[in-house]
């Protein structure tokens, strides 16, 4: 489907949603997002002043569960909790009239590119703002009312089963079902967090890919978090320890993204109401991401191995492993 | 025999043309691709160079970690000289440690301050091909 037919389709099924007439102009395709595509356009709803939209689609019609409805609903409680995303307002939970299924909502200005926020001047503000906004804003993420919000769906560790072992659990199995060649960095590590889990102290909704490159920002810091397709029940630890894993530290020096310490983005958090951080709780889930991020690595290098995407970059990951193989070194005592 | 150029300076002018020739006409998710295949051309170029050297030392490394305590077997002392037979051996050397790994041998004690040792070697052989600028920067 070409992007003037998408256009066409899109106005019609956003006129019959909305109730009144609505024109679609300027439908173009934003870069990134191999797992949904993004569409930027301006609408114009009624007589209401024409605005700056967003399309989310799934890249196919094949999907076959509702990943979008899920992420529309975590959108919206996120909003109505006063956490920066972007507003929702429609969702296409029907593949039928787009080709796939979709959500729309609002153009949020701004910059993604973690590497223009830790090199370029025009960011300089945004370095120092940013930690302790992430922060304070991931306790206001943690403090949602999963139940209240109807997020109950959301992926969950069985009752009373401590959260890490059931993350652990889940990466060991991805990693034996696919490493094509032995890994002994990767067992050492597997070994090292099997004997360090710690309890299920506290359950709450976590993000799931919390890191400086799903962030959008602009000069004074944080406009939205954006990605929650990960978003699931567990130990709020994880998105700490996941903002702090090496990978996405863009080649900056310091722990959080590049930009911060691990003392700033803790403080903050717990004066935003997150609560006490544990540090050595935190450090096994670093070193947890670390192992998650080694297998992702091998994982999309399979893809490449297995034929199925002729990606030199896929290609490339294969060889990345090594680099959070050494980091996993650096961090097990 | 081949001609000079040999392989690697061939490499190296195919490199060379990727990074001053086509990365600086290209933009966006091209001339990172770009970026991307001449940086896989120097893997190569690294890998052919000293590849089969550090196979040899991992396989030194490898064998005292593996070897039974009870072992009657003299340990071989060489490592294997095909390439190919070589490459093989140090596979099944890292799948026989991935396992004592697992099942908890190196957790503690001398196996482990061993073990420790012999991956950190390993690992720092491997960026020095994948990625030399990581064991200089830490990136």
């Amino acid at each position: 489907m070409g992007a003037a037919e998408l256009a066409e389709r899109l106005a019609s099924f956003l006129t019959r949603a909305a109730g009144v007439p609505v024109t679609v102009e300027g439908l173009r395709r934003l870069a990134g997002g191999a797992s949904r595509e993004t569409w930027l356009f301006q609408a114009t709803v009624g007589t209401e002043a024409p605005r700056q939209l967003v399309l989310r689609r799934d890249p196919g019609p094949t999907s076959v569960d509702s990943d979008r409805a899920h992420e529309y609903r975590v959108l919206e409680a996120m909003h109505a909790s006063g956490v920066p995303v972007p507003a929702v307002h429609w969702l296409g939970d029907d593949p039928e009239p787009l080709g796939a299924r979709f959500f729309v909502m609002d153009y949020v200005p701004g910059e993604t590119l973690a590497r223009r926020l830790l090199r370029d001047a025009a960011y300089e503000r945004a370095r120092t703002s940013m930690t302790g906004q992430l922060g304070a804003i991931l306790a206001r993420i943690h403090s949602v009312d999963v139940a209240a919000h109807g997020l109950g769906f959301l992926p969950a560790p069985h009752e009373g089963r401590s959260p890490a072992a059931h993350e652990l659990e889940r990466y060991e199995q991805l990693y034996r079902g696919l490493a094509p060649e032995p890994h002994p960095v990767i067992e050492l590590a597997l070994r090292w967090l099997a004997t360090r889990t710690p309890d299920a102290r506290r359950r709450t909704l976590v993000h799931g890919d919390y890191r400086i490159g799903n962030v959008l920002f602009d000069v004074d810091g944080v406009r939205a978090i954006l990605d929650w397709e990960l978003a699931h029940q567990g130990d709020p630890m994880e998105d700490l320890g996941w903002m702090c894993v090496k990978a996405w530290r863009f080649g900056g020096a310091l722990p959080v993204g590049g930009i911060g310490t691990r003392e700033d983005l803790f403080a903050a958090y717990t004066a935003a109401g997150g609560g006490a951080v544990d540090p050595e709780v935190v450090h096994f889930w670093e070193v947890f991401g670390n192992m998650k991020w080694a297998v992702i690595c091998i994982a999309q290098a399979r893809t490449f191995l297995d034929g199925g995407v002729p990606s030199l970059e896929l290609a490339s990951l294969g060889r990345r492993t090594a680099e959070v193989e050494h980091e996993l070194l650096q961090l097990m005592d | 025999m081949q001609d000079r150029p040999t392989i690697l300076e061939l490499l190296a002018a195919v490199r060379e043309f990727v990074t001053h020739q086509v990365v600086p006409v290209l933009e966006g998710g091209k001339q990172f691709h770009a970026r991307v295949a001449a940086n896989v051309v120097g893997i190569v170029e690294r890998e052919l160079r000293d590849g089969d050297e550090q196979l040899r030392a991992e396989w030194m490394r490898l064998q005292p970690l593996c070897a039974e305590e009870d072992d009657d077997d003299p340990a071989e002392e060489a490592p294997p000289e095909d390439p190919v037979v070589l490459r093989a051996a140090v596979g099944a050397l890292n799948a026989e440690l991935a396992a004592r790994i697992r099942q908890g041998d190196a957790d503690t004690g001398p196996l482990r301050a061993a073990v420790l040792a012999h991956l950190r070697a390993t690992i720092d052989d491997k960026l020095r091909i994948a990625n030399p600028a990581y064991l200089e920067h830490g990136r």
